[in-house]
């Protein structure tokens, strides 16, 4: 489903911060990427999600070898994947309702007709439920934003979900809730995953393998 | 002011406890005329050499507690109850002045929720460093660079990397020097607001075991977190806050081993865990401005039932119908 090779990336010339990193996640699988903050893992997810332009290696998402980033990624690539981040107030724009925010992937691409089915199935399944569909931002609390982002995430049905630290900012009972969720939709998908985090019991949990990696070795 | 004592949580060793809180409540008044009670009749002591960890969901008030305790709470807010430290100051009625000059960094330190935002952007570790040195400790002109340096050392900040601004620094680094500007003033107490937020476990596990040192030095923490194995690590006692009011008071050893959390709220959070049962809590907190007339939980809860709809008193430990009954082991 995803194959990374030799990926190096990083935001300056001449100081990747990542090197050389190969990385598989197959059909169906879930895996986990463990590290401590600032190894780079982030970055790798962030090239995993076509949102960040690798400096050398290549990139196969679905069979298919990715040559463009970001907006220009071809649409059809992009909307493989969906990636939920650590911090909902930072990826969630305030003055939309928690409704228009997870229909906001439906709009973009077109698909306007599905939006009222495809928003009220995905707030059922991830606990959204009473009037919170018709609350801005910030009227929910960080719990409730990240279930929303989880919706959005999952409104294109991609084939590989990308959590970036989806939970380290949750409660024990909303993390529980929310990976229950994950994992209700690629039961019934077949979607893969790549869940980024720092947390090893949790990703020991969730996953069917877990990746470590180690602190970078330049300082 | 309503002082009660609540003479089974009162610590028999201490004279008076570094925090002693009666019966707080705040109360936001809206726009609509209505009102949203995110603290409620929260009664707790806090002694010297302590570390009490609330815990709780986001949203259940922890962090308005907080803000109360620092005079930090907006406008909008009603404050009731007492919060008095060993001097009996309470904070709750000191005027700005007092808070500002004698009280915040003096005693009491705060140690933030995200110390990126909490640092000066645009302003060394040092020079911040330095300036709450020079600021809250005596220390002559010429000795400011050493004390400035003493200071990182005691949160293990490390000298080398004093110069740099808060974006050049990790999250761990970033952490520490927060805490080190909470330690320049050799407060007696110490809040700690999600100190462990966004860091790894590694890092998490160090900065419980930094602040657990400064417990052990004498000082007392209370430390809002939602991260259950922070609390674990370094907590004497555990307060669990639900919908704006403690359900539970419990010794920590007893409270993540045997035998656990007495409200069925305590055990569903720690059920939670991806190291126990990893099953959420069905159903969400209930929004603070439209609490139900009793027991908050009771919604949630499997062992709810009719004596639910009436709100349960909290006894010092529990609040909750169901709680088991008293143990002969009751420390």
């Amino acid at each position: 489903m995803l194959e990374l090779s030799n990926i190096t990336a990083g935001y300056e010339r001449g100081r990747p911060v990542v090197q050389d990193v190969s990385l598989a996640v197959a059909r169906g699988e879930a895996v986990g990427l463990l590290g401590p903050s600032g190894c780079g893992k982030s970055t790798l997810a962030r090239v995993a999600a076509l949102l960040h332009r690798p400096d050398a290696g290549t990139v196969v998402l679905d069979g298919t070898t990715v040559h463009d980033y970001r907006h220009r990624a071809p649409r059809a690539l992009r909307t493989t994947v969906g990636v939920v981040f650590q911090s909902p107030r930072l990826s969630a724009d305030p003055r939309l309702r928690l409704r228009d925010l997870i229909a906001e992937p439906l709009k973009a691409t077109g698909r306007r007709i599905e939006i009222r089915e495809r928003v009220d199935e995905l707030a059922h399944a991830v606990g959204l439920g009473g009037d919170l569909l018709t609350r801005g931002a910030h009227e929910v609390s960080d719990g409730q934003l990240q279930r929303a982002c989880l919706a959005r995430a999952l409104v294109l049905r991609p084939r590989l979900l990308i959590c970036d630290e989806m939970t380290a900012m949750l409660d024990a009972s909303t993390t529980a809730a929310l990976v229950a969720a994950v994992e209700a939709y690629r039961r019934e998908t077949k979607a893969s995953l790549l869940a980024v985090g720092h947390d090893q019991v949790l990703l020991d949990r969730w996953c069917d393998r877990t990746v470590s990696w180690a602190a970078p070795s330049a300082a | 002011m309503t002082a009660r004592a609540r003479s089974d949580r009162a610590n028999p060793g201490a004279a008076s406890p570094a925090l002693s809180m009666r019966n707080l409540s705040v109360r936001f008044r809206m726009r609509d005329g209505g009102h949203v009670a995110a603290v409620a009749d929260t009664t707790f002591d806090l002694a010297a050499g302590e570390c009490l960890a609330l815990v709780g969901e986001s949203g259940c008030g922890k962090s308005v507690l907080a803000s109360a305790l620092l005079g930090l709470l907006p406008a909008n807010a009603d404050v009731e109850g007492a919060a008095l430290l060993d001097d009996g100051t309470d904070l709750l009625t000191a005027d700005e002045r007092s808070l500002a000059r004698a009280i915040r960094g003096r005693r009491i330190g705060l140690v933030p929720q995200s110390p990126a935002a909490h640092l000066t952007p645009v302003r060394t570790v040092h020079s911040q460093l330095a300036e709450t040195v020079r600021e809250l400790a005596a220390v002559p002109r010429k000795g400011l660079r050493l004390a400035t340096r003493a200071a990182a050392e005691r949160a293990a900040f490390p000298a080398d990397h004093l110069d740099r601004y808060p974006h050049e620094l990790s999250g761990g680094l970033a952490q520490r020097a927060a805490t080190a500007l909470a330690l320049v003033g050799d407060a007696p107490l110490l809040l700690a607001d999600e100190p462990t937020t966004g860091l790894d476990r590694a890092l998490v596990e160090r900065t419980a075991d930094e602040l657990r040192r400064t417990v052990d030095e004498g000082r007392a923490l209370l430390m809002i977190t939602h991260d259950l194995a922070a609390a674990a690590r370094i907590a004497d006692r555990v307060a669990v806050m639900y919908a704006g009011r403690i359900v539970e008071i419990a010794d920590a050893t007893r409270f993540f081993g045997e035998p656990g959390p007495r409200h069925p709220y305590a055990r569903g959070l720690l059920d939670a865990l991806p190291e126990r049962s990893f099953r959420p809590i069905p159903g969400m907190p209930p929004e603070l401005g439209k609490l139900p007339a009793g027991c908050a939980f009771a919604p949630r809860c499997e062992r709810a039932d009719a004596l639910c709809g009436t709100r349960p008193r909290f006894d010092g430990r529990t609040a909750c119908h169901h709680a088991p009954a008293e143990d002969p082991s009751r420390a």
